[in-house]
């Protein structure tokens, strides 16, 4: 086991290092200077020498062999330096909304469990009747609806709904405030965006659940129950969903990695100021040691989201490790 | 006729015509072939448009702002006063546009670069699988939105931002065909046949293109299909941002986008858009997993 973990965490070094390469050369080779744009926006006059301090400060001067270094050394120590626009640090930038993002991932993350592993086990009990089509319509329309819409469509609800019940409309709550200083606030504000996102991403886990679960309930085992003359219930609760569920677990991980992207658009709708906004942020502005220092975090989620997955499956079923 | 086996015969024979092929294909999967039909309508509203609707997309009406829907415009009017309804209709040409480009090219590019990993095999398809995990290590939107921050130095007129937009979509797409063509290319190059030709003397090129490609046409099309419905999501997505298909070209995440600031007092400029996406990446997804079930069973995984 610990061979294999082990193998797996030296394989990410180069898919990381690689990542870091695609994205810091990519946002290079376009035309156009940073501290141009920066300082003189669309075709106004700057000073020679407040762009030259400018790419001093931004160190843009370096080769670019010099600058990819320090990037990937900075990746090692989770420190990306400055944001070109800002100023600021882009470690304490990101730390400010990572909280958020990583929070209506996990309530997403939740809801998508709560939607998909009762529906999927409904779908496979029973096959080919009419509750079956309607969950599955149901999970494919999960995939077809993009998130944004929904989170529009939920705030129009939310919005008329509150005008019938109180006479007044409701208003979003704006900051942001942790969970543990005001539970109730917090999830006023985080509840609606985890369920747009989360029923899009119950879609896949959904099938998953469905196909795994009906896989299983062919096996002999689950014979062998029946023909003792157990309760259905009985048989698909203890017997079958444990080992339908090993597959499921993979697929809600690997959304779990997804979700980092998904947040992009859904943070939007909601006005939060998360990891995703400050992304859209920062390639709107053209703040590019920002938008390389985002892109590689959510990289640095996705593939340890993905090792852990692998580690968890090669743990709970065996065969993976000596294949 | 006269230097055909029997066999051939026999198989010719036993071919269900075109037509039976497509009502078992209708009977079989009544879902895909609803979505079918919905593609269907999807491409003529594209290409009729004009014949459709008597106003202009992108042409302001000042005196018709924020109308609500009634009997002249049927989805009401946005906050330039154009047409809602208009739009939505000639959105599907952005749509389609997009989406059958970055299915078509993503994949195609990816075919040729599976086949060649897997035909050359060795040290080449170490080094590929390698750099194609580098890209699977990007979301997919987190890579478009990557190519797409390219393009803000740029200056693009709108109608170039289109552009820029299938390409920010077709590279993350190109792994992922690769990846799916590969597989199933590296199992066809075990068969003798392959070896045969090579015995021949035939090229690389010419075992590539005529051997191998013709053998993995099922997983191709299978991404295709599916590339469709995601990238019409994809352009949607990025267009709702700000940094997809640029005003006043009339594009259904662009309409949603500025919808946004007028969700309190307008809110059925928010509606129909959304409907429009969701119906059309509906009917593209249950037909594309009607098209996997019928050309290779295998990759089922409802």
């Amino acid at each position: 086991m610990w061979q294999y973990v082990l193998k797996r965490l030296v394989l990410m070094i180069p898919t990381v290092i690689g990542a870091a390469f695609v994205i810091f050369f990519m946002l290079r080779a376009m035309p156009g200077d940073v501290c141009e744009l920066k300082l003189g926006g669309e075709g106004a006059y700057v000073d020679e020498e407040q762009i030259e301090l400018c790419r001093e400060q931004l160190g843009l001067n370096d080769t670019l062999a010099v600058q990819f270094g320090d990037f990937v050394l900075g990746i090692a120590t989770l420190d990306f330096g400055t944001s070109m626009v800002t100023g600021r640090a882009i470690t304490y930038e990101m730390g400010l909304r990572f909280e958020l993002s990583l929070q209506v991932a996990i309530m997403a993350t939740i809801v998508s469990i709560l939607i998909s592993i009762p529906l999927g086990t409904l779908s496979a009990v029973y096959q080919n009747t009419w509750i079956d089509y309607v969950v599955r319509t149901v999970s494919i329309a999960g995939i077809a609806i993009p998130s944004f819409w929904l989170g529009i469509l939920i705030l129009l609800g939310l919005l008329s709904v509150s005008e019938m019940m109180t006479g007044t409309r409701w208003t979003p709550p704006l900051d942001y405030v942790p969970i543990w200083e005001d539970p109730v606030y917090n999830l006023s504000m985080l509840i609606w965006p985890a369920v747009a996102t989360g029923y899009r991403y119950s879609a896949v886990a959904t099938r998953m659940t469905r196909s795994s679960l009906l896989e299983v309930l062919r096996e002999d085992y689950v014979r062998t129950a029946r023909a003792k003359g157990l309760v259905e219930k009985i048989i698909i609760n203890r017997h079958a969903l444990k080992n339908a569920l090993l597959p499921v677990v993979t697929v809600i991980g690997i959304e779990f990695a997804f979700l980092m992207g998904g947040l992009v658009v859904t943070e939007q709708v909601f006005n939060l100021n998360g990891l995703g906004n400050l992304l859209v942020q920062s390639v709107t502005s053209v703040d590019y040691s920002m938008t390389q220092g985002i892109v590689m975090v959510i990289v640095l989620v996705f593939v340890f989201t993905n090792f852990f997955v692998d580690i968890l499956y090669a743990w709970l079923d065996p065969r993976i490790r000596y294949s | 006729m006269a230097d055909m086996t029997t066999d051939q015969l026999e198989e010719l024979r036993d071919r269900p015509s075109l037509f039976k092929q497509f009502t078992g294909f209708v009977r079989k999967q009544p879902l895909g072939t609803a979505g079918g039909v919905v593609v269907i309508l999807y491409i003529l509203m594209a290409i009729f448009a004009p014949y459709i609707t008597g106003f202009d997309p992108t042409e302001n009406f000042y005196q018709n702002q924020f109308v609500a829907p009634g009997a002249q415009f049927l989805m009401g009017t946005d906050e330039w006063g154009r047409d809602i309804l208009t739009r939505v209709i000639y959105g599907s040409r952005t749509a389609l546009f997009v989406g059958f480009t970055c299915a078509i090219v993503g994949s195609t590019v990816g075919l040729v670069l599976g086949v060649g990993s897997a035909y050359y095999g060795g040290m080449i398809d170490l080094l590929f699988q390698r750099i194609m995990d580098v890209f699977m290590a990007f979301p997919l939107i987190i890579m478009a939105l990557a190519i797409v921050s390219m393009s803000r130095s740029l200056h693009l007129s709108p109608e170039a931002s289109v552009y820029f937009v299938i390409i920010a979509i077709t590279i993350p797409f190109i792994p992922r065909c690769a990846r799916v063509v590969r597989a199933s290319a590296l199992a066809i190059r075990e068969i003798p046949y392959i070896d045969a030709a090579r015995a021949n003397g035939f090229s690389d090129t010419r075992i590539i293109l005529r051997h191998m490609v013709p053998n993995v046409m099922a997983p191709y099309l299978i991404m295709i299909t599916a590339f469709v419905g995601q990238a019409i999501l994809l352009e949607a997505s990025l267009s709702f941002l700000g940094l997809g298909v640029q005003d006043p070209v009339p594009a259904w995440g662009l309409m949603l986008r500025n919808a946004q600031e007028f969700i309190r007092t307008e809110p059925w400029i928010a509606i129909w858009p959304g409907v429009a996406i969701s119906l059309g990446v509906f009917g593209f997804n249950l037909f594309g997993d009607a098209v996997r079930d019928a050309l290779d069973p295998k990759l089922r995984t409802q």
